[in-house]
């Protein structure tokens, strides 16, 4: 008796998102990044179609970062003194697609800066660099809620993707990134309840939910990674279901997280690997876009991508 | 899938003989389902429902055990494709491969090396479990290097061989260790088969054809070869993943016995980073066993790291022991912190302490493993437990200050705890990540 192979259907999709507008769509980027799209379980690509490589930002701060371990300060020298510096690099010498830029600056421990300040930031950094921006908040929702519909405004019509916003603090965001024609990141505890009525919630508001990225809050390798592998594959699972409300694309912040970690201080090597599989094992439970720090590990993990989708155009 | 007790009734002779102990044959059949006991216990079943019924109580992957001493490891036996939907039971076993043309010494210095992969990570030990003797030279060198790995570890033994012959006398020389052989093709089966079954050994077959794999295994189990481990052969990641995937919806999707054992994975690259990627996403999908041939420590270590992650129970998060740690050279002037026994916590505060680089104490409440919003929320992390704990370590005799640290989230408790210590309670920040700042801030 021949073997029938066992192949799941599925009547969802994960949405579509498109991170960055170019000078066609009334934006002035050089190229975009469009995520999610599958219509199968991670990787499975004889399965459904999976139309888009899971994508890679490189994290980059508005200010010199204070608490970054030594082998990633190695990795960018005298350009983390200047955030344009650091992002020139990132483009110039480690080819990043993306920028994912935080705005530490605007936190009260990092220098407090104001929203006149982030959003001049923005727009100079818009000017200087014509990849698609990532814009992360400073993690005090007080002054969140302050600066990033700042910088929401100065980046109108570029699509950027915008975030984190929470549970209790979504509204002031949703309402920018609906002007300015932005996409948004809605930010979980490692609860899928809360990501999809979080999602719920947004949309809504009026925000399609083509325009939510899920960031399921991740722990690195070692620190509860298989926390949210299974709420991934949990969300991932009810999405190609048919539940459209959980059907977003997964942005996972493995950079932080890993050298965060203390085997990133153990070795140059330990910290690279360390990132690298805790990126890499999240893309089996499905992340689309993944936020890394150190250009080594960015290029290791762009490896894996390749091998995984050069059967695919 | 498992037969109801309807099913199994329609099996059983009808007679309600009353010799199995039970009133009615339905009512043996429903304990059957429910698989308090066995089919032995009906005197007139007949040969083929017999079978049809041991067949369904084996597990749909089998398990194997591999190797023979202490250091033994078992795989298979896996019931679920997402761990979510119970747990993944058996962990992937992790092995090296010794290529037999490398001379003694170096031979040895590997499995020196490979003997010290344990790191403790979350109160777990982390152990690799096997080492593979490749052959690439004669059958004289091929039997002198599995010999050396036989005198020099107590790790289970693997023999990688495309020459039966030698497969044969290296299978002779290290039978007492249950050696895996490696492999059984198409081409080969009628010549590995009799070694597997000469010394009682489990066998890896390969093919790059699932189909063709289902049909081997069938060949091997006909001939009485019941350890049997799959092997689909080298390939990219990618169609690696969708074999390990397909293999296992194979076993519990569809019953197929044929293909109901574990998998193994040979990696196939020489850079490190790529070998440990493509080893931890083989062990993330399904593999029982992946073969790495790279000896570096770093690598090793994030591997195992990702199994035991993969591997953790869902159901039972990981604890520590209830207790006061100190941390770093601490003195009587330390600062005490307090969080509960649930292993990510305890670990993740104390990642954050060492990095602040002040001496401290971590009081780990018993909290039977809950994390400290759903602890306080169950009522396992107020002021009675808290004090109850700082009573037990007897910190009072530890420190010479009156002073607690409690996590940001459990503000609410400072009063309470205040009372029922008789410690002042400082509010400390709501993510470990602001520990560093915060402690030393404190003065």
């Amino acid at each position: 008796m021949e073997t029938q192979l066992v192949l799941e259907k599925w009547a969802g999709v994960i949405s579509t998102l498109t991170i960055g507008a170019d000078a066609k769509e009334g934006g002035t980027r050089a190229n975009t990044v469009k995520i999610g799209g599958q219509k199968s379980l991670p990787l499975l690509f004889k399965e459904g179609d999976i139309p888009n490589p899971t994508a890679i930002a490189f994290e980059i701060w508005d200010v010199s970062p204070l608490d970054w371990p030594e082998e990633l300060v190695a990795a960018y020298g005298k350009a983390l003194d200047n955030p344009f510096d650091w992002a020139d690099k990132c483009i110039n010498e480690f080819k990043a697609k993306l920028l994912c830029v935080r705005m530490q600056g605007a936190h009260p421990d990092f220098g407090n800066k104001g929203p006149k300040e982030a959003a001049e930031f923005i727009s100079i950094l818009l000017s200087r660099v014509k990849v698609p921006l990532i814009i992360i908040g400073c993690g005090d929702d007080a002054k969140d809620n302050q600066i990033l519909p700042a910088c929401s405004e100065s980046a109108r019509n570029e699509r950027c993707l915008i975030g984190c916003a929470v549970q209790e603090n979504y509204k002031t965001l949703v309402a920018s990134i609906m002007a300015d024609g932005h996409n948004i990141i809605a930010e979980s505890p490692i609860d899928i309840n809360i990501a999809k009525q979080l999602n719920i919630l947004i949309s809504d508001m009026g925000l399609n939910l083509e325009r939510i990225a899920i960031n399921p809050t991740i722990g690195a390798l070692g620190y509860g990674l298989e926390y949210a592998y299974s709420i991934m594959e949990r969300a991932r699972l009810a999405g190609l279901s048919g539940d459209k409300t959980l059907a977003s694309p997964f942005i996972c912040f493995a950079g932080q997280e890993s050298w965060r970690a203390k085997e990133a201080r153990i070795s140059p090597e330990q910290g690279i690997i360390w990132e690298i599989i805790t990126a890499t094992s999240l893309m089996q439970a499905g992340a689309d876009l993944l936020i890394l720090r150190h250009p080594e590990a960015a290029k290791k993990v762009s490896e894996h991508i390749d091998i995984l989708f050069k059967n695919k155009s | 899938m498992a037969l109801s007790g309807l099913d199994i009734y329609k099996l059983l002779p009808k007679t309600n003989c009353k010799q199995c102990g039970f009133a009615t044959c339905l009512a043996f059949a429903m304990q059957l389902a429910k698989k308090t006991l066995t089919i032995e216990k009906c005197p007139f079943v007949s040969p083929e429902a017999k079978n049809t019924l041991e067949e369904q109580s084996l597990p749909a992957i089998k398990l194997i055990t591999l190797g023979a001493n202490q250091s033994k490891f078992e795989v298979g036996n896996e019931t679920v494709l997402f761990r979510h939907e119970e747990k993944f039971r058996n962990p992937a076993g992790l092995g090296f491969i010794i290529d037999d043309s490398l001379a003694d010494i170096q031979i040895k210095k590997r499995i020196e090396k490979i003997k010290q992969f344990s790191f403790e990570r979350v109160g777990q030990l982390l152990e690799v479990n096997l080492i593979a003797v490749k052959q690439n030279s004669n059958t004289k060198r091929f039997l002198e290097a599995s010999e050396l790995v036989l005198n020099n570890t107590t790790l289970p033994i693997m023999l990688i061989s495309d020459d039966p012959a030698a497969l044969r006398q290296a299978a002779a020389v290290t039978a007492a260790r249950r050696p895996l052989l490696y492999c059984a093709t198409k081409d080969n089966l009628n010549q590995i088969a009799p070694i597997a079954k000469e010394f009682q050994l489990p066998v890896v077959v390969a093919s790059q054809d699932i189909n063709e794999l289902a049909h081997l295994t069938k060949e091997l189990s006909s001939l009485g070869i019941k350890d049997i481990i799959l092997d689909t052969g080298v390939k990219d990641i990618g169609d690696k993943i969708w074999d390990l995937t397909q293999l296992r919806r194979q076993a519990l999707k569809k019953s197929n016995r044929a293909l109901g054992y574990p998998s193994l994975v040979i990696v196939d690259k020489t850079n490190p980073y790529d070998e440990a990627v493509e080893a931890a996403a083989c062990i993330a999908k399904y593999a029982g066993i992946v073969l790495i041939k790279g000896i570096e420590s770093w690598a090793v270590l994030s591997i195992l790291t990702l199994r035991q992650n993969i591997y953790t129970d869902p159901q039972k998060p990981l604890q520590i022991e209830p207790k006061l740690y100190p941390i770093g050279k601490a003195t009587k002037e330390s600062p005490v912190l307090i969080t509960t026994n649930f292993s990510l916590s305890y670990y993740t505060v104390l990642g954050e302490v060492e990095a602040s680089k002040i001496p401290s104490y971590i009081l780990s409440v018993d909290t039977e493993g809950m994390s400290v919003l759903t602890a306080w929320a169950a009522e396992k992390f107020n002021a009675e437990s808290i004090t109850k704990s700082l009573d037990r370590c007897g910190i009072k005799d530890i420190v010479d200050h009156k002073n607690l640290i409690i996590p940001g989230y459990v503000a609410i408790l400072s009063g309470d705890l205040e009372e029922q210590s008789g410690f002042k309670v400082i509010v400390g920040p709501k993510e470990a990540a602001g520990i560093p700042a915060f402690l030393k801030n404190l003065n």
